[in-house]
């Protein structure tokens, strides 16, 4: 049963969630959207990764998500540290 | 058991996931689409690598999916308020119907310091 849910619910979901999160990637008006959007992104594609390693049987593929949400924070707090500087003087 | 259980979690979570992505394309300012996607989305991802530690149940998926959770929950309030600080100081406009600016003139414009 568990397999069935996430086959035929989770993983569409997810996909679908991707899916509207990358069109306000491409609409965004200001940087700081695309920032968030991207932020986001990345929250749900560890979500995606825990799903995948569950249907594929691979308990290795969850470091990829540890890493991708290290590297999510990074990416995250050095634009807006960059964005705040541009605008000081 | 074990089943029922990390098949609700899965289930909430990707629901929470959708409510955030949908409130990501659909609410009208900056500000009010990270109030959306900082909770849910983390409430959403945390539901469903719990519901994936349940599953599996051993020791390595069971540790790397709270250390997962807990990283999420302390780094994603860091990162809302560094872009939310950046993004007021850039000039992102607010909603059309905002009707109150709190921090309005209580910054210095030149230095970012906050004059009480």
């Amino acid at each position: 049963m568990f397999e069935l849910v996430i086959t035929y619910f989770a993983i569409p979901v997810i996909a679908i969630s991707i899916f509207i999160v990358l069109l306000r990637v491409i609409k965004g008006p200001t940087i700081e959207d695309r920032i968030v959007a991207f932020d986001v992104l990345t929250a749900i594609g560890i979500a995606f990764i825990a799903v995948y390693a569950v249907k594929s049987e691979s308990i290795k593929l969850l470091d990829g998500g540890l890493i991708l949400a290290l590297l999510a924070f990074l990416g995250t707090v050095a634009f807006a540290y960059y964005l705040e500087r541009r605008t000081r003087k | 058991m074990k089943e029922f259980i990390s098949v609700i979690l899965v289930i909430t979570g990707s629901l929470f996931i959708l409510i955030s992505a949908i409130g990501m394309l659909r609410m009208p300012d900056l500000y009010m689409r990270m109030s959306a996607t900082t909770k849910a989305a983390t409430l959403g991802v945390g539901f469903v690598l719990l519901g994936t530690a349940i599953h599996f149940w051993e020791v390595g998926i069971v540790s790397r999916s709270l250390i997962i959770i807990s990283f999420l929950m302390l780094t994603a309030p860091v990162a809302a308020h560094m872009i939310g600080r950046a993004a007021y100081f850039d000039g992102v406009p607010l909603w059309k119907e905002t009707i109150h600016d709190e921090l309005q003139g209580k910054y210095d414009e030149e230095t970012h310091e906050l004059k009480s």
